[in-house]
């Protein structure tokens, strides 16, 4: 039964997850753009949103640039770069927990902000405060892990994580038993992190798909947006190359 | 296809570059754009604006999309001045900006709605009996009737179809009419200006039935008695654009960007142009930041002020210092060189009333209406002569009835201002005083009540004897307490004296430093001098919703004449309160009060019918001893206020409603079987009793009224002063009169009237009310109709700020089950006519009718007041009693009547204002334009009116301000009582015809007219008076100037002659009460004030959600700091203000403009929107009116004589609500009466259960 459980929350969930957090996006990209857009409520009040919200844009990047690398990236790599086990440890847990605490105060700033201000409350929508309360629960976790990590400073626990996240990206089956004996800690973070992709979709969390990253690669100061559609302004051109 | 597919487009080539790769050209999806671009987009626009009695009159596009009315916005495209002029642009405010919000907000009325008991109880009745029956059988038992009329106000609305509650309504109507007599029926609809065939609607329904139409310009105060009192004139002004004009202006009470907001730009171009502006008002107002100086004036003391700045004027441009311009103009525009009787009283020596021609032997060769042509000496004949121009040549003469410096025989005149010097013979005058009355609140002087001066005076011999005289002038400068040399005590030669009236007497009793009172003055006059008259005043109703309004407006009256400023461009008086300027009245009359086929119409005056009905008059605590004068000349001066009412409606002064105890169609049935003429039988039976007037017992159950219409109108939840008597006695409901009544308490009642020992609670028998949202007055009615909104109909708008007539537009189709008013009342008079027939057919209808200003009856009594009631005259109708008149009612064919132009319009003419033209033209050109009935029947062949656009064309045509060929023979009438050619003032115009298509294209500008006195040309703005200065065109007063000097025996019994200064009275509303419920709370007593708003129009939009947003939300007074500091209230707590009359519940806004000792309750926030439960009455919160209470005016009853006889909300007692104070404390609880009955708290637990539909 426990084996069933586990095979089902660790096996099976994360494609549930990985699957609506895909096709969800997706679809309400392309059905309700009006609602694509990351709800702001700076126009009700600043205070509190200017450290607030940096605080946790910025730790939160700096946690997700290092799980997204430190689960995915192959452990032939790091071991080739002469990385050990045991240090890749230590920077999670050093980097994680800087950038943790750093999250963790911007977060609480905000949380404090939309549950309390009368005005923020009242225009926010129950989805703005579970997915804020949801993110506050699993940085909560993640911070609690550091704990459990130091008992495990030689970084074997975490190798199994990336196992199992390589694992399951690469639709190894069975990979869930690896994490079968991790700290039930460690098993809720991971249960709440996938949890959060399940609920992306529906949430103000899609504007992260909108991150304005292309602007840092922009060329040219004043942009031109032709009026003709973009497949006839493609055909035009063509036509143009043609001759 | 897809927006994200779309964006994969990774292979595509690169965008083009431009300006060395510094700019690029992009190719991406900009269909997104197109969200934004629909926002904006819209099927059509039509033309319409607000009718919510807010004088603005503005131009709205109406933005439809997909069926649904979207939003508004301002339309641009008025015709644009003439050079050097501001243009009207923009027009409008955020109140009319966001009036779309309604059209489908949860608070529109949808469907007919009946109040479920009513409707039960109908629905069982009608399953065996016909309607009348069915009527009869549940008002005639009364466990029936107070099964619904008690539970009016406590929900239970079910909805109805069309069919069965016009059934029921007509079926009310015609047992009514039969039972009690049509005039038991009656109508309260305000302002027609504002939509004019709405009100034509219900008007020509009640009509045509007999039934009554109440009034409402007086009823809301808006009136200002002065304007008939000194002119003759119900209110006339100059539009907005010629403040433009001005050099100096005054805003005196009057909160020109809050409540006049699109005109007040011309108030900053005016600024701009130069013009000085000192603005006069005991808050710090929007409009006092627009001042070059604020005067702070403790509330309810403007005369004094007034009279203080008059007092300098006379003293440095009289007296010191003779200003020709102003000698000219009060010479030949003014009663001032006329002649006043003094009379000896005991060993006083008092002005009486006017010397007449009919006061000499030889009557100074007048045959014609002697007693009514007033005399003057002249310099140049140097003898009495009769001077042109007085009411007495207006009536049974033609030619000189004009303002030439002539006299009757067409000579030369120079009449004399002055009899000092030529004959220096002063003799001691008494004038009364009343500024030394104590008052709680308001501080006076301790000078004696009757102040004697010195007056030069002549003797003259006359066929009654010697007698002395003196010019209104000599009396009005002595009046105003200023030593011309003559000695005497109480006159002041320094302004420092303390003697009334100089500036140092006035600051003691305003507040007002004398040096600002002395400069304001001077610059006011010394402007009007080097500009012949552009010194204007903007006076508003806070200087007019006081008890003693006439002398607050008379004393600035008084000082726009001194200087010249009436009648001329740029000056003169800007009274904005309500939206009274019904431009094309004479064109507009006759289909609104049937006029086409029956006269007179029924119309009263809703003040004294309010006062009597919902039984004020029983709780009365102002005596008469407190308002008369020291100076009254002997008379029947005691009784109560009711009884000077009631003596006024029995001679013809005031009308009735009801008229008679005894049903009028049986009268008439009563004076045919025994072929007698109708006004000889009625004179004689009210002589011998056989007949009773219902004015003398109002609480008789066959003198209620029965059934009221209330149509674009929120009268309980706005106008209605005394809202908890109206719950009490109109309605029979629950209510929060904190009072006890004269018998009760064992007061004096009244000697004219019958005394019930117990006042009846709910007479009426059935409240219909139209309108497009669930307002106050809806929540208390027993039938809600639905109504169209201002974008849903077409009809006609006009205000006294522009001169553009302005149309409304149906934009969409009535939502839901709404109609049309004018199809509402259709509807009602077709199912009226089906159902008549059960009890009517054609009858007669004895109408009484009070002597009409404008009619040669208005001479009625000339010399004195005799009542035919003591026996001190015969009873002549239409001169010492109502007019009687018999008229024809054909109920089965009243439908039929109702739509269609009637025979009288041919046959008898149109007119307005004094004046009768021959309209056959015009009705022959409505035949063609609107089409006629070819039914057979009783209208066949006449002009159709089927639609609202049918009958604006009626409106349109008939009246001259719209087609130029009527102007034109208007003006030849009127020239023909003048003798003096007007004609040329519309020539030009003559074929100009404005039809409705026209207006909704553009709003056009309206074609002069002799019913007004302004001119709208090239060269002027309009301006009232102006054509009585410049094309001598006489004041339609007694002496046919602006008269200053008022002579009535009651004007100086209540020592109104001339302006005084009289301070606010004592209600009395608080002692009573303010120790009987504490809370333990602290109180202050404060001074009610009541202004009008700035997020809302009266009633309208405080209950619209934008609105409230961008106020608090609700309810709300406004306190000054110092007096929430005294009673413990920080700002938005939760405040009682209660006195005898009620309570109402608010939040408190502390504020430092407002003045310390009064309190400011912006009028008309509705108590249906976040209202608690009052700690005081156990009631829902209540409403500003809730603490208000009636209490009429004795000298707004006088009537027959000359500008003081009555006419149709134009003069009549007066609802004024200022002198009002409350006590104001904190709420400890706060409780939203929103649970079950039986988990009230124990305070509230007598609150009836409110009522779910069953």
């Amino acid at each position: 039964m426990r084996d069933a459980v586990n095979h089902i929350v660790f096996g099976w969930y994360p494609y549930l997850c990985l699957t609506v957090f895909v096709v969800g996006s997706w679809f309400r990209f392309d059905r309700e753009q009006y609602t694509w857009r990351s709800g702001s409520s700076q126009l009700l009040r600043r205070r509190q949103l200017i450290w607030g919200s940096n605080l946790l844009h910025v730790g939160i990047l700096v946690i997700f640039l290092g799980h997204f690398f430190g689960l995915l990236t192959p452990i032939r790599l790091f071991d080739a770069l002469g990385i050990s086990h045991s240090l890749k440890q230590w920077m999670a847990i050093v980097v994680g927990g800087v950038a943790g605490i750093t999250c963790f105060i911007g977060l609480t700033l905000l949380v404090h902000r939309r549950l309390f201000d009368a005005r923020i409350r009242a225009t926010s929508s129950f989805g703005d405060v579970a997915i804020l309360l949801l993110i506050y629960a699993q940085l909560f976790l993640g911070l609690a892990t550091i704990f459990i990590s130091l008992d495990h400073l030689d970084g074997a626990e975490m190798v199994k994580f990336m196992t199992w996240a390589q694992g399951i990206l690469t639709l190894q089956p069975g990979v869930a038993a690896l994490i079968a004996d991790a700290h039930p800690i460690f098993k809720a973070h991971l249960f709440l992190g996938m949890t959060l992709f399940l609920v992306f979709p529906f949430t103000r969390l899609v504007h992260v798909w909108s991150a304005p990253v292309w602007y840092l690669g922009r060329r040219g100061y004043q942009v031109v947006r032709s009026a003709r559609s973009a497949k006839i302004a493609a055909r035009g051109t063509n036509t143009l190359s043609a001759e | 296809m897809s927006h994200f597919l779309d964006r994969l487009t990774f292979f595509r080539r690169l965008p083009d570059t431009f300006s060395d790769g510094h700019g690029i050209t992009t190719h991406e999806d900009r269909r997104w754009e197109d969200g934004y671009r629909k926002r904006w987009q819209h099927d059509k626009i039509v033309r319409s604006t607000h009718g919510a009695n807010c004088t603005g009159s503005c131009s709205w596009k109406i933005y439809v999309k997909g069926g649904i009315v979207t939003w508004e916005t301002q339309q641009t495209d008025y015709p644009r001045t003439r050079p050097e002029l501001p243009n009207h642009e923009p027009r409008g405010c955020s109140r009319g900006a966001s009036y779309s919000w309604y059209l489908y907000s949860g608070n529109r009325v949808k469907y007919p709605l009946v109040r479920s008991r009513l409707l039960r109880l109908w629905r069982e009745a009608r399953a065996m009996r016909m309607p009348v029956a069915a009527w009869a059988s549940i008002v005639e038992d009364p466990k029936k009737r107070a099964a619904y009329t008690s539970k009016r106000g406590l929900g239970g609305f079910v909805r109805a179809t069309w069919d069965e509650v016009t059934e029921i309504i007509a079926a009310a109507n015609a047992y009514t009419v039969k039972q009690y007599g049509p005039d038991r029926v009656v109508g309260f609809s305000p302002i027609p200006a504002m939509s004019m065939v709405s009100y034509a609607a219900g008007s020509r329904y009640l009509s045509l039935l007999g039934g009554v139409c109440m009034s409402f310009y007086d009823w809301y105060c808006d009136l200002p008695p002065s304007s008939p009192q000194t002119w003759g004139e119900q209110t006339d002004v100059p539009e907005s654009a010629d403040w433009y004009n001005s050099g100096f202006l005054i805003l005196w009470g009057s909160n020109v960007p809050q409540t006049r907001t699109p005109d007040a730009h011309f108030y900053t171009e005016a600024r701009y142009r130069g013009a000085k502006s000192v603005v006069i008002c005991p808050d710090y107002s929007e409009a006092s930041k627009f001042a070059d100086l604020w005067i702070s004036v403790k509330q309810g003391t403007d005369s004094a002020l007034a009279m203080a700045m008059g007092h300098v004027i006379l003293r440095e441009f009289y007296l010191d210092r003779q200003a020709q311009y102003f000698e000219d103009y009060v010479r030949q525009y003014t009663d001032m060189p006329m002649l006043v009787r003094l009379t000896k009283q005991g060993d006083r020596l008092l002005p009486d009333r006017l010397l007449r021609a009919c006061d000499f032997a030889d009557g100074l060769g007048e045959t014609n209406n002697p007693e009514w042509k007033t005399v003057a000496f002249d310099a140049i004949s140097k003898g009495a002569v009769v001077p042109a121009g007085s009411v007495g040549f207006r009536w049974g003469e033609k030619g000189k009835w004009n303002l030439e410096q002539k006299d009757s025989d067409g000579r030369d005149t120079s009449l004399r201002l002055t009899l000092a010097g030529a004959t220096n013979e002063l003799a001691d005058v008494d004038f009364p005083y009343f500024g030394n009355r104590e008052h709680d609140a308001f501080k006076g002087s301790d000078h004696p009540s009757v102040l004697t001066r010195k007056v030069p005076t002549k003797r003259v011999t006359l066929k009654d004897g010697e007698t002395l005289v003196a010019t209104v002038f000599d009396l009005f400068v002595a009046n105003y307490g200023l030593d011309r040399g003559f000695g005497g005590e109480h006159v002041a030669k320094s302004y420092d004296e303390n003697t009334p009236y100089t500036p140092a007497w006035a600051e003691g009793i305003t507040g007002v430093p004398r040096d600002q009172i002395v400069t304001v003055a001077r610059e006011f006059a010394l402007n009007a001098e080097k500009t012949k008259g552009r010194s204007m005043v903007i006076i508003g109703a806070a200087m007019n919703h006081w008890y003693h309004s006439d002398m607050n407006y008379r004393g600035v009256i008084n000082m726009l004449v001194m200087c010249g400023c009436v009648g001329q461009s740029g000056g003169g008086w800007s009274h904005y309160v309500g939206q009274e300027k019904l431009r094309p009245q004479s064109g507009w009359l006759p289909l609104a009060f049937a006029l086409d086929w029956s006269r007179p119409p029924r119309q009263q005056n809703s003040t004294s019918f309010f006062y009597a009905h919902t039984n004020q008059w029983r709780y009365e605590t102002l005596g008469i001893d407190e308002i008369l004068s020291p100076t009254a000349p002997a008379g029947p001066w005691d009784g109560a206020l009711i009884d000077y009412n009631v003596r006024a409606e029995r001679m013809g002064w005031l009308p009735s409603a009801p008229q008679l105890k005894q049903n009028p169609l049986v009268v008439a049935k009563n004076i045919a079987a025994m072929g007698v003429e109708a006004k000889d039988y009625v004179a004689e039976a009210l002589k011998s009793g056989e007949l009773q007037l219902s004015c003398e017992d109002p609480d008789h159950p066959a003198n209620w009224p029965r059934n009221l219409f209330v149509w674009r109108s929120n009268l309980l939840g706005s106008s209605a002063k005394g809202h908890e008597y109206f719950l009490k006695h109109l309605l029979g409901t629950n209510h929060g009169v904190q009072g006890k009544d004269l018998g009760e308490t064992g007061r004096k009642k009244p000697k004219e009237v019958t005394w019930h020992d117990r006042g009846p609670q709910g007479k009426l028998d059935l409240l219909a009310t139209l309108d497009f949202r669930m307002s106050t007055t809806c929540v208390y009615s027993d039938i809600v109709l639905p109504t169209a909104t201002w974008y849903e109909k077409n009809d006609l708008n006009t205000s006294d700020m522009h001169p553009f007539i302005h149309p409304l537009t149906a934009a969409v189709d009535p939502v839901w089950e709404c109609k049309s008013d004018w199809d509402i009342y259709k509807a009602i008079a077709r199912q009226f006519s089906k159902v008549a027939p059960e009890v009517l057919g054609v009858e007669k209808d004895v109408v009484l009718t009070p002597i009409l200003h404008d009619t040669p009856a208005e001479i009625a009594q000339a010399l004195d007041v005799k009542e035919w009631k003591k026996g001190e005259v015969e009873p002549i109708p239409g001169k010492t009693m109502p007019a009687v008149t018999l008229v024809e009612r054909d109920y089965p064919n009243l439908y039929k009547r109702f739509t269609a132009l009637g025979p009288l319009m041919s046959k008898l003419g149109n007119g307005g204002k004094g004046m009768t033209w021959n309209t056959e033209h015009e009705v022959d050109l409505l035949k063609r334009i609107n089409g006629t009935v070819i039914d057979e029947g009783a209208t066949k062949g006449l002009a159709k009116i089927e639609t609202d656009i049918d009958a604006t064309e009626v409106i349109l045509t008939l009246a001259p301000e719209t087609n130029g060929e009527v102007a034109v023979k208007a003006w030849d009438a009127l020239s023909m009582m003048t003798g003096r050619d007007h004609k040329h003032l519309a020539l030009s115009k003559e074929d100009e015809k404005i039809r409705f298509r026209d207006v909704v294209a553009q709003p056009r500008k309206i074609i002069s007219s002799p019913i007004w006195s302004g001119l709208e040309s090239e060269k002027v703005c309009y301006s009232a008076g102006y054509t009585n200065v410049h094309e001598l065109i006489p004041w339609r007063t007694l002496t046919g100037r602006q008269q200053l000097y008022q002579d009535h025996l009651w004007m100086r019994a209540f020592g109104e002659a001339l302006c005084v200064y009289r301070p606010p009275v004592d209600l009395k509303a608080v002692k009573p009460v303010i120790d009987a419920k504490p809370n333990g709370e602290k109180q202050i007593v404060l001074n009610f004030i009541t202004p009008h708003q700035k997020w809302g129009i009266h009633s309208t939009y405080t209950d619209n959600l934008l609105m409230l947003t961008l106020s608090r939300g609700g309810p709300i007074v406004w306190i000054s700091e110092t007096d929430a500091r005294k009673a413990g209230i920080a700002d938005n707590d939760w405040i009682e203000a209660y006195n005898t009359n009620g309570a109402l519940v608010a939040r408190a806004v502390v504020s430092q403009r407002v003045k310390i000792g009064m309190c400011m309750m912006y009028h008309a926030q509705e108590k249906i929107v976040n209202v608690p439960g009052s700690e005081i009455t156990g009631q829902r919160g209540g409403i500003h009116n809730s603490v208000t209470r009636t209490v009429v005016k004795p000298t707004h009853m006088i009537g027959g004589y000359a500008q003081q006889s009555y006419g149709f909300n134009y003069y009549g007692t007066i609802g004024t609500n200022r002198d009002e104070f409350v006590i104001i404390r904190k709420m400890t609880k706060v409780d939203w009466l929103d649970k079950p009955n039986d988990d009230q708290p124990a305070h509230l637990a007598l609150m009836p259960r409110t009522e779910a539909a069953e």
